[in-house]
C-alpha cells in the first residue's frame, strides 16, 4: 500500500513515462507553432517583393536594373534535403545501437553508437555547409535579408530552422562526448532518445519547406 | 549531461509499464530511408517537367508526397507509431491547431480563395 | 496578537539555514518560486497601479495637463503590458507553483530548476523592461504594439525596443513554465488521481499551459520580425515594400486572443475551488466544467480576428469570426451557470475569499455580454477603439482574473503562510475594490458609447464625456484604497495572521491534508486518491454522497489517503504526536512540533542551486544587449550578444551537469 511507497525514492511517474519525453514532445507541439508562423509569413509574402531577385521567376529590366535570373538552386537543395533525411536515418541507429547495447545483433558497427552519433552530426553540419553556401551565393547574386520581402521571410525561415539545426549538432556532440567519456547504455537511452526526437523534428521542419519554398511555385 | 535533469526511477521498470514497445530495427529503417529517399527523388523530378508543372495537379502532387515524408518520419523515425498515446495526443494536437492557422491565413491574406 | 504566536506554526528542524537571501535566490522549491512570483507580480501592480492612476488624474476632467502627451502614451503602453504580462500572468503562475503539485499529491514539479529559471527570467525580463522608464524612455506603442506604427519609421526611440525585447523575454519564460507544468500534470498525479479527480484549478491551469505552449510561439516570431525590421533592416512590415499593414495584426491576434484565456482561466480555476468549499457543495457539472475549459481554449484559436472587424477584411472572414466569437461564450456562459449552481441551496459562508469569488461570476458576466455585444461586426464598428472596449475588457480583466486571483490570495494565503488573512480588514479590502471597479469601468460603457476613443491623452469639454470620466477616476481612487488596504492586510497577517491550521476552511482536496506552510517535501507519504474530493470523503461524507465519482462511495469508512486517514500521516510523522485518527477541530494540535525533515524522511530534494538564475541573468543580458545597436554601438552590441549567450550556455552546460538531487539509490 501507500506506506510501501515509503519514502526513499521518488515515487512512479503516472504514466510511466520520462518526464523529459514528455516535455520534448510537448516543446515539439509548440515549435509547430513557430514554423507555422514563419511558413505562413513566407507564404503571405510570396510574390509580393517589389523587386527582384525572385526565388523562381527571372526578373529583367524595366523591372529590375539588370537581369536577375530565379535565385534557388534546386539541384543544391535537394542533395542537402537528402543529407538531413540521411542523418536521421543515421540518428535512428544512434539511438537503437544505445537501447540496445549488448544485445545480439548489435555487434560491431550496428552497435556502435559514437559512430552513428558522429555520422549524424557530420551530415547535420554538412547540411549546415551547403545553407552557408546558398547564402553567400545568393547575397552575391544580390539577395540579402534586405533587399525585398522574398529576402526578408526567406532567410529568417531558413535561418531559423538552421539555427535548430545548429543547436541539434551540438546536442549530439555533446552526448557523444559522454559517449567517449562513460559510454551510453541501455539507462542512458532516454538522453538520445530525446535528442532524437528534436533532430528529426527539426527533419521533417525542412520536408515541409522543401517542398513550399523550394519546389511549389 | 542532463541524465541528472530529473528524476528517473531505477525502481521501475519501464517496459513493464509499457513504454516502450519494440521499436522498428534497421531492417525497417533502411527501407524508410528508401522509401524517403524515393519521394524526394520524385518531387524533384516533378519539378523538372514543365507540363506537370503548369497542370493543377502540381501542388496537390507534391503537397501530399511531402505529407507522406512528414508522416512517415514523425510515425517511424520518431516511433510515433509504437510510443504511448500522450506523445501522439501531445504532437497532433498542436499541428492540427498549427496546420490550420496557416490555412486560415493563407485565405485571409487572399492566397486561397473559396470558389474560383 | 499573542507574541507566542509569532514563531512559524511549525519549524522543521532545518529553518534557520533555510532563510536569508541566499536561500531564496538559489531555491528549487515550487512554494518558494511560488512565493516569489507572488510578491513580484503584486509589486508590479502597485507600480501598473500608479501608471493607471496618473492617467486617471489627467483624464479626470476636460483639458488635463498632468502628463504630455508622449508620457501618456508611455503610461498606457506600460500600464496594459505590465498588468498583463508582469502581475495576471505571474500572479497566475504563482498559483501554478504553489498548487498544482499540491493538488495532484507530487512532491515539486518535473522540472525544479527549469522552475527557478522560469521565475528569474519573468524577473529579468521585467526589470529590463520597466528599466526603460529611468531613461524616459518606456515603450509608447501600446500593449498589442501594431506595426508597422513600431517601426523604425514612425517610432525612432529605444521605446519600442525595450518593449519587443522584454516581451521576448518574458516569454520564454512562459514557454519554459509551461513545458514544466504539462510535464507535471501529466506525470506526477499521485496514484489514484486520474484526470477526472483532478481539482478544477489543475484542471483550468492544464489547459492554459497548452494555450501558452501554442499562442507564445506565434507572438515570438512575430517580434522577431520585428527585432529583424528595426535592428537589421528587413521589410516584414515595411510597406514601401509590398509588406502587409495585416501581418503583425494577424500574428499579435492569433497570440492575443488565446491570451485573453490565458489571463481568465487561471482565476475561473481559483473561483472553482472557492465556491464549492465555502458552499459545501462539491462544483456542479464538474466534467461538464472540465470540458468547457477545454472547449474555451480550443475555440481561443479561431477568433482571432474579431480584433481586426474595422480593417475591412471582407464579408466571409467578418462572418467566419463573428460566429466563433459569439460560439466561444456558449462554454463560457456554461461556467457561470455551473457556478450559479454550484452555491444554489448550498450552505453558503461569505467569507472574504468567497466575495471575491461570487464578484468574478457576477462581474465577469457583464464583461462576457459587452464582449458578445462587440462579436458583431456592425455593432464593432461603433464600438471598436473607444471605451466601450476598455470597459469589456476591463471587467473581464480586473472583475474577472483579478478579483478571482484576490479571491485565490485569500483562500490559500493560509496555505502558503499558515496565517489567515484578516477578514475583517479583507471584508474593507473587498468592498472598496468591489464598488471602486464598478464605479471605474461601469462609466466607461457610457464614454464609449458617447464617442469617446481609446487611448486619448486629453479631451475638450462639452461632448459629454466629462461626468463619466470623473465617475471612472473617482472609482480608480477608491480601488486604489482598498488595493492599499488589501497590501496591508497581506503585511500584516503574514507575521501577525490567525494561525491557520492545516484545513481552516473545511476544504475537499489534497493540499488541505498536509501542514500550513507545507513542509519542503509537502508529502511525507505519497497519499493515494480514491476520489474528486478526497478530504470530505473522510471528514464530511454526506458532502459527497451523491457525487457519482466518488466511485469508493462504500469504501469511505476506511480510505485511503496516503495510507491511512487524510491527515495523520502527517500528524503522526510529527514527532511527540500520537499516532492515530484525524482530528479536524485540532487547529493547532501538532503546530508547535517540528515536523520531520526531508532527510529524517529519507526523502531525496534537489539541491538549492543558482545556475538557473545566472542562465537567466545572462540570457537576460543576451538580449538587452541588443538595444545597444540603435545606440550606435554595433560592434559592442554584437559583442555583448556573443559574450553572453557563451556565458548563458557556459552556466547552462555546468546546470545539466550537476545533479539535481543527492543520489538515493
Ligand atoms: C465571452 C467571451 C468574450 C468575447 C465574446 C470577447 C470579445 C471581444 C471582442 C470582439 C473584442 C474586440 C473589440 C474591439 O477591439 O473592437 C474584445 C477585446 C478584448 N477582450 Fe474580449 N471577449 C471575451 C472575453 C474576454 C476575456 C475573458 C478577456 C480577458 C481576460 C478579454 C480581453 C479582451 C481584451 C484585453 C480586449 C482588448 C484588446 C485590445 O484591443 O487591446 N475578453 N473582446
Ligand atoms: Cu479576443
Amino acid at each position: 500500500m501507500a506506506t510501501a511507497v515509503a519514502t526513499h525514492a521518488h515515487p512512479p511517474t503516472s504514466t510511466g513515462l520520462d518526464h523529459r519525453k514528455i516535455a520534448i514532445w510537448a516543446f515539439i507541439g509548440s515549435e509547430c507553432m513557430l514554423f507555422a508562423s514563419l511558413i505562413s509569413t513566407y507564404l503571405i509574402y510570396k510574390g509580393r517583393s517589389v523587386v527582384g531577385p525572385f526565388p523562381h521567376e527571372a526578373c529583367d529590366p524595366p523591372k529590375c536594373a539588370t537581369h536577375l535570373h530565379a535565385i534557388l538552386n534546386i539541384p543544391v537543395t535537394s542533395v542537402s534535403t537528402f543529407v538531413l533525411l540521411m542523418s536521421s536515418l543515421a540518428m535512428v541507429l544512434a539511438l537503437a545501437a544505445v537501447e540496445n547495447r549488448g544485445k545480439p545483433g548489435y555487434e560491431g558497427i550496428m552497435g556502435s553508437s559514437k559512430l552513428w552519433l558522429l555520422v549524424t552530426a557530420i551530415l547535420g553540419t554538412t547540411f549546415l555547409g551547403f545553407q552557408a553556401y546558398e547564402f553567400t551565393s545568393f547575397v552575391h547574386e544580390g539577395l540579402t535579408i534586405r533587399t525585398n520581402l522574398f529576402g526578408s521571410s526567406f532567410f529568417t525561415l531558413t535561418g531559423f530552422h538552421g539555427a535548430h539545426v545548429t543547436a541539434g549538432v551540438l546536442w549530439l556532440v555533446t552526448l557523444l562526448a559522454i559517449d567517449m567519456k562513460r559510454g551510453l547504455g541501455p539507462k542512458d537511452a532516454i538522453l538520445v532518445d530525446i535528442s532524437a526526437l528534436y533532430w528529426h523534428f527539426v527533419d521533417v521542419v525542412w520536408i515541409a519547406i522543401f517542398t513550399l519554398v523550394y519546389l511549389i511555385h | 549531461m542532463a541524465d541528472q535533469f530529473t528524476h528517473t526511477n531505477a525502481d521501475i521498470d519501464v517496459h513493464a509499464m509499457g513504454e516502450m514497445h519494440e521499436h522498428p530495427t534497421w531492417k525497417q529503417y533502411k527501407w524508410v530511408a528508401l522509401i524517403l529517399t524515393l519521394i524526394t527523388v520524385g518531387e524533384v523530378w516533378l519539378y523538372y517537367i514543365p507540363s506537370f508543372v503548369a497542370s493543377a495537379a502540381f501542388v496537390p502532387v507534391l503537397l501530399i508526397l511531402s505529407a507522406a515524408k512528414f508522416a512517415i518520419v514523425v510515425l517511424f523515425y520518431m516511433h510515433l507509431k509504437y510510443d504511448h498515446k500522450i506523445f501522439r495526443g501531445l504532437f497532433t494536437g498542436p499541428l492540427i491547431i498549427a496546420m490550420a492557422t496557416l490555412v486560415s491565413l493563407l485565405f485571409l491574406f487572399g492566397h486561397l480563395s473559396i470558389g474560383s | 496578537m499573542a507574541t507566542a504566536a509569532v514563531s512559524p506554526a511549525y519549524a522543521h528542524a532545518g529553518a534557520s539555514e533555510k532563510s536569508g537571501v541566499w536561500s531564496w535566490l538559489t531555491t528549487v522549491d515550487h512554494k518558494r518560486i511560488g512565493a516569489l512570483y507572488l510578491y513580484t507580480a503584486l509589486a508590479w501592480f502597485a507600480i501598473g497601479g500608479t501608471e493607471a492612476l496618473i492617467m486617471r488624474i489627467q483624464l479626470q476632467g476636460p483639458n488635463g495637463h498632468v502628463v504630455s502627451a508622449d508620457t501618456f502614451n508611455q503610461l498606457f503602453t506600460m500600464h496594459g503590458t505590465t498588468m498583463i504580462f508582469l502581475v495576471v500572468m505571474p500572479l497566475s503562475a504563482a498559483f501554478f507553483n504553489f498548487l498544482i503539485p499540491l493538488q495532484i499529491g507530487a512532491r515539486d514539479v518535473a522540472f525544479p530548476r527549469l522552475n527557478a529559471f522560469s521565475y528569474w527570467v519573468y524577473l529579468f525580463g521585467s526589470l529590463f523592461m520597466n528599466s526603460s522608464w529611468l531613461l524616459g524612455m518606456a515603450p509608447n506603442g501600446g500593449w498589442f504594439g501594431y506595426a508597422p506604427l513600431t517601426t523604425m519609421a514612425y517610432a525612432p526611440g529605444l521605446n519600442i525596443d525595450f518593449w519587443m525585447l522584454g516581451l521576448q523575454i518574458l516569454g520564454i519564460s512562459s514557454l519554459a513554465a509551461a513545458f514544466n507544468f504539462i510535464t507535471t500534470i501529466i506525470n506526477m498525479r499521485a496514484p489514484g488521481m486520474n484526470l477526472m479527480r483532478m481539482p478544477m484549478f489543475t484542471w483550468m491551469a492544464f489547459v492554459v499551459q497548452f494555450l501558452l505552449v501554442l499562442a507564445f510561439p506565434v507572438i515570438t516570431i512575430a517580434l522577431v520580425f520585428l527585432q529583424f525590421d528595426r535592428f537589421f533592416g528587413t521589410n516584414f512590415y515595411t510597406m514601401t515594400a509590398g509588406a502587409d499593414p495585416l501581418l503583425w495584426q494577424h500574428l499579435f491576434w492569433i497570440f492575443g486572443h488565446p491570451e485573453v484565456y490565458i489571463l481568465i482561466l487561471p482565476a475561473f480555476g481559483l473561483v472553482s475551488e472557492i465556491l464549492p468549499t465555502f458552499s459545501s457543495k462539491p462544483i456542479f457539472g464538474y466534467p461538464v466544467m472540465v470540458y468547457s475549459g477545454i472547449l474555451i481554449a480550443f475555440l481561443g484559436f479561431g477568433v482571432w480576428a474579431h480584433h481586426m472587424f474595422a480593417v475591412g477584411m471582407g464579408p466571409i472572414a467578418d462572418s467566419v469570426f463573428s460566429v466563433t466569437t459569439m460560439l466561444i461564450a456558449i462554454p463560457t456562459g456554461v461556467k457561470i451557470f455551473n457556478w450559479i449552481f454550484t452555491m444554489w441551496g448550498g450552505n453558503l459562508r461569505f467569507t472574504v475569499a468567497m466575495k471575491f469569488a461570487i464578484s468574478l461570476v457576477a462581474l465577469f458576466t457583464i464583461g462576457g455580454i459587452s464582449g458578445v455585444m462587440h462579436a458583431s461586426p456592425p455593432a464593432d464598428l461603433q464600438q471598436t477603439d473607444t471605451y466601450f472596449i476598455v470597459a469589456h475588457f476591463h471587467y473581464v480583466l480586473v472583475a474577472g482574473s483579478l478579483m478571482g486571483l484576490w479571491g485565490g490570495i485569500y483562500y490559500y494565503f493560509p496555505k502558503i503562510t499558515g496565517r489567515k488573512l484578516s477578514e475583517s480588514i479583507g471584508n474593507w479590502h473587498f468592498w472598496l475594490t468591489f464598488i471602486g471597479v464598478n464605479l471605474t469601468f461601469m462609466p466607461m460603457h457610457w464614454s464609449g458609447l458617447y464617442g469617446m476613443p481609446r487611448r486619448i491623452y486629453t479631451y475638450d469639454a462639452g461632448q459629454g464625456w466629462h461626468i463619466f470620466n470623473l465617475m471612472s477616476s473617482i472609482g480608480a481612487y477608491i480601488q486604489a484604497v482598498g488595493v492599499i488596504i488589501g497590501f496591508w492586510n497581506l503585511f500584516r497577517s503574514r507575521k501577525n495572521g490567525e494561525i491557520a491550521g492545516d484545513d481552516p476552511w473545511g476544504a475537499p482536496t489534497l493540499e488541505w491534508s498536509i501542514p500550513s506552510p507545507p513542509p519542503e517535501y509537502n508529502f511525507a507519504v505519497i497519499p493515494t486518491v480514491t476520489s474528486r474530493y478526497p478530504l470530505w470523503d473522510v471528514k464530511s461524507p454526506q458532502l459527497t454522497a451523491e457525487v457519482p465519482h466518488s466511485k469508493h462511495g462504500d469504501e469511505r469508512n476506511d480510505v485511503q489517503v496516503g495510507g491511512k486517514h487524510v491527515a495523520a500521516f502527517h500528524d503522526h510523522l510529527s514527532a511527540g504526536t500520537p499516532e492515530g485518527g484525524i482530528n479536524p477541530n485540532a487547529k493547532q494540535a501538532s503546530t508547535k512540533v517540528p515536523l520531520k525533515t526531508a532527510e529524517q524522511l529519507g526523502i531525496p530534494m534537489p539541491f538549492p542551486t543558482i545556475k538557473p538564475l545566472f542562465v537567466a541573468l545572462f540570457m537576460t543580458f543576451m538580449f538587452g544587449s541588443l538595444i545597444l545597436i540603435h545606440k550606435d554601438k554595433t560592434d559592442l552590441a554584437i559583442t555583448g550578444v556573443l559574450v553572453f549567450a557563451a556565458a548563458m550556455t557556459a552556466s547552462l552546460y555546468l546546470w545539466l551537469t550537476s545533479p539535481l538531487e543527492p543520489n538515493h539509490t
